[in-house]
């Protein structure tokens, strides 16, 4: 199979217009004769199936949790970019789509970032319609702040609550449509493989997690919103229940996984405590607007801060070295993630680290609140600073907060084409889920953009042309393939109830994740992935043989959701170490040790890597197969991603 | 740190639920009330007994999905936080611990800690909303709105529909969830032309589903996670009344 990426012909400028007139459309009163099935309700799924239900079409979400509101979306904090240029400070779409690129290591597609941009300044109208209360100005217009990796402020926000703002008010975009009687929701259900007839996707498989019923259902079109994989390292700032499992099953039916060792480590957040932690907590990079990183300048002066004996604000300005602004003095403390991250991971190896463990660095606003006054930082970042304190118990307003990567976003997913489409006709992937828009490195407040991108204004227009094409006929669950997805479904969920070994899943997740993160983490050698291959291997054998998994299918049963996850994050994890083995070059958050500059930073090699790499699965424990989509890059010149 | 915990456990809604006690050991203080009760699960798992059921999800006090009624308080002892945001450094050694689900009628048990919140998003579904389509609206800066109002609006909205109030209250009303949808759409320009019928449409729904009245106490207030005011409460009313007593356009209950 090749890879067909269907970019529209023309000037990148033009692209999406002219596609737009190019595709096909489904008259109104054909729409509601068409079913589609959309699994997930954040950003990307709920603005979808609102969109959708409002277009006429008949519309199905799903979610695992026991309200649509309540996806993990509902957790981003800092805000969503979009190429508005209110503050006159010199932005526009091409710049926004420019440092896009750039920030993404030049490894995403031209035109799909085009596109993005374009659609961004529309994200931003639509959700002020809906009534979402952005941050304002005294004038009454809306305020702005800056992110990583741009040098305008185009960054719209609701306190450090922004996600949540947006997904509520996708949720009540959603909340009319079902109210008017287009979509129906189905609460407390997880999807556990799709359906396939003829090479098309139909329908999919659920678990009702209340009753255990496993369900069929069928549509034209299935649309996975399921998000980003993170949690494949246990220990991630997602939520406990996000996992890859729709992705994962869409996967093994077909659907190909585009880079999936592309993965974010966020440079800001609550440091581990203990291995009793669950998760972890971001601390939004809206908090690099003001806050400035810093380590102490010497080994003898870390030690000291490590033991207790010397407190941070006694650190005398001399011995402080504010990396990021050294290294890098034309952003800043405002760089992009994966250097942010890559620097405090320097820091610590160098023995400069704080805090107990020694594994984390500075965050300070003392000089923010010297200059904008305590009530100002707390107007801004009051909710962040009160999280900091319920987990921390030591007050930011006057100790610096300590900080250290953590594993936040993934950029790899199901490999999409222009139309979002997977290599499944008929199964899309939307938002986090899909390995679009963001390249090797997403930069902050582009993941919201992205997602309401993909399901307010993408995917109405590109689903229409398919749907056009294969005609409205009913699709019915009494077709044969229905029973035998179900089959395998049925199968698979009495093997892992028949687990009573000696372990519990959760411990092989932690187990998976600490391999994860040791070898496949913030820097990666050939040696340590080769070895992570291994110890993979030996962890899913073993989990197959020893795990425990209580209780049974036909009840509430979180043993057994918990089972499922793990099992399928730890087929997932081998494949992002071989995907991570073969691009030997560096890019964005993907560091090969082997492959940097003399100054430390990634070095990409555009001549043999400038490809998306997509996996097509050949089987159970087959080594699955490397597609590439070579990328072409018309509008943008490859360089070396300078920041300093 | 060592702990009792009574906590309740009840198979399912037809079921009667009991107390059942339980040790938590060599609990950390650094360690989330969460992160507690993952310790005593694991335990329980590796005996091969079922683990305690309690809904949760972002574990950073954003999405309202944990729900644990602890010593006698929602959320626990103490104030403006969620249960994944409590830490066991509030508690001290040697304490027996309480643990029960929210108590409502119009909450009814899922399994254990966890109950069926599924009324709050019909309340939402009857009427908490701008009805608006995708695409066709005016620019972002078309509408200016006083930056007081949009703090205000912004306040209510931060409502993360736990049900806290709900289970605070001693009349299990569900007024505060419901107001803070109302003040945050009723106070911006937006929300103003369905003001009045997205009020009577809400309430109504809030009633069918068995909620409780109000009755002033400010249990809810007190106990909301996000710190939602009392006075969502009286502009609810008072949007309530002026769309009963002098608007036009009366909302009558739909589509049941």
């Amino acid at each position: 199979m090749t890879l067909d990426a269907k970019i529209p012909q023309g000037p990148l400028a033009e692209k999406w217009s002219k596609h737009k007139f190019d595709l096909k459309l489904v008259n109104p009163a054909n729409k509601r004769k068409y079913d589609i099935i959309i699994v997930g309700t954040g950003l990307a799924g709920a603005s979808a199936a609102a969109t959708l239900g409002e277009l006429g079409y008949n519309v199905k979400a799903f979610c695992f949790q026991d309200s649509p509101r309540r996806a993990h979306s509902i957790a981003a904090q800092g805000g969503i970019n979009a190429a508005k240029n209110y503050q006159n400070d010199g932005d526009s779409v091409f710049r926004l789509f420019y440092d896009t690129i750039k920030g993404g290591d030049y490894r995403a597609r031209e035109s799909n970032v085009h596109r993005l941009a374009e659609v961004s300044v529309n994200i931003i109208d639509q959700c002020v319609a809906q009534g979402v209360p952005f941050a304002r100005e005294y004038g009454g217009l809306l305020d702005n702040r800056s992110f990583g990796g741009s040098q305008v402020s185009r960054t719209f926000y609701a306190r450090g609550q922004t996600g949540q703002q947006l997904l509520l008010g996708a949720y009540s975009a959603l909340n009319r449509q079902i109210h008017a009687g287009k979509v129906k929701v189905y609460t407390r259900h997880e999807m556990l493989d799709v359906v396939t007839i003829d090479g098309h996707a139909k329908g999919i498989v659920t678990r009702n997690m209340l009753t255990g019923a496993i369900d069929t259902h069928a549509g034209h079109a299935v649309l996975l919103c399921t998000g980003g994989y993170s949690n494949v390292f246990y220990l991630s700032t997602n939520a406990i229940g996000s996992n890859v499992t729709a992705a994962w099953r869409a996967h093994k039916r077909g659907a190909f996984f585009g880079n999936p060792c592309y993965t974010q480590i966020h440079p800001t957040c609550i440091p581990v405590t203990g291995d009793h932690q669950s998760k972890l907590t971001l601390m939004s990079e809206s908090l690099r607007n003001d806050g400035r990183v810093w380590a102490p300048k010497t080994v003898e002066i870390a030690e000291q801060l490590r033991k207790g004996t010397l407190k941070a604000d006694q650190v005398k300005e001399d011995d402080r070295d504010y990396f990021l602004e050294r290294k890098y003095p034309a952003f800043g403390n405002l760089v992009p993630r994966d250097v942010a991250s890559r620097n405090a991971k320097e820091m610590v190896e160098e023995g400069r680290g704080v805090g107990g463990s020694g594994f984390a660095v500075f965050l300070d606003f003392a000089d923010a609140i010297k200059r904008l006054g305590e009530e100002t930082v707390k107007a801004k970042y009051g909710n962040l600073f009160d999280m900091y304190i319920q987990i921390t118990d030591e007050n930011p307003y006057k100790q610096p907060m300590r900080i250290y990567p953590a594993v936040h976003y993934t950029m790899g997913g199901l490999w999409v084409d222009y139309n979002l489409s997977t290599t499944i006709p008929g199964l899309y992937a939307l938002g986090e889920c899909n390995f679009s828009d963001h390249g090797a490195n997403r930069l902050g407040a582009s993941a919201l953009m992205q997602g309401l991108s993909d399901g307010y204004f993408v995917i109405p227009y590109t689903l229409g042309d398919y749907l056009a094409k294969i005609g409205p006929k009913k699709v019915d669950t009494n077709h044969p393939a229905f029973a035998a997805t179900k089959k395998d479904v049925v199968d698979h969920v009495n093997k892992l109830l028949a687990l009573k070994g000696n372990k519990t899943t959760n411990e092989y997740h932690r187990e998976l994740g600490h391999i994860m993160w040791e070898y496949c983490g913030m820097a990666r050698t050939e040696e340590g992935l080769k070895k992570a291959k291994g110890l993979i291997q030996a962890l899913k054998a073993d989990f197959w043989k020893n795990a425990i998994v209580t209780g049974e299918n036909e009840e509430v049963n979180a043993s057994l959701e918990r089972a499922g996850r793990v099992a399928d994050f730890i087929e997932l994890g081998e494949l992002m170490i071989d995907d991570a083995l073969m691009r030997k070059e560096s890019c964005g958050g993907h560091f090969r040790v082997e492959s940097q500059t003399p100054d430390g930073e990634a070095l990409r090699d555009d001549e043999n890597f400038a490809f998306v790499a997509a996996w097509e699965f050949k089987g159970e424990n087959q080594p699955e197969e490397l597609h590439k989509e070579q990328l072409t890059f018309e509008a943008v010149h490859l360089s070396q991603r300078n920041y300093a | 740190m060592n702990l009792t915990l009574k906590v309740w456990r009840q198979k399912n809604a037809q079921t009667a639920g009991k107390f059942v006690s339980y040790k938590a050991e060599n609990i950390s203080p650094d360690m989330s009330f969460l992160e507690m009760l993952d310790v005593v699960n694991e335990s329980l798992t590796h005996k091969g007994d079922e683990p305690i059921n309690f809904d949760h999800d972002c574990r950073e006090g954003i999405c309202g999905m944990c729900s644990l009624y602890i010593n006698g308080h929602p959320h626990g002892p103490k104030r403006g936080i969620t249960t994944c945001q409590l830490h066991m450094r509030t508690f001290h050694d040697g304490e027996t611990i309480t643990i029960e689900p929210w108590r409502a009628e119009a909450f009814p048990i899922v399994k254990d800690l966890a109950v069926d919140r599924s009324a709050f998003d019909r309340i939402q579904q009857a009427g908490g909303y701008v009805s608006v389509n995708t695409g066709g609206v005016p620019d972002g800066n078309a509408i200016p709105i006083p930056k007081v109002i949009a703090d205000e609006a912004f306040n209510s909205a931060t409502c993360i529909g736990c049900g806290a109030c709900v289970a605070a209250c001693k009349n299990a009303s569900a007024m505060l969830f419901v107001s803070a949808k109302i003040t945050q759409l009723g106070l911006l320009p937006q929300g103003q032309p369905e003001r009045y019928r997205r009020v009577q449409s809400m309430v109504a729904q809030m009633d069918e589903e068995g909620f409780g009245s109000c009755t002033n106490t400010g249990a809810c207030e007190a106990e909301c996670p996000k710190e939602i005011k009392l006075t969502n409460i009286a502009r609810m009313n008072n949007d309530y009344f002026s769309a009963k007593l002098f608007r036009e356009e009366e909302v009558h209950e739909q589509n049941h």
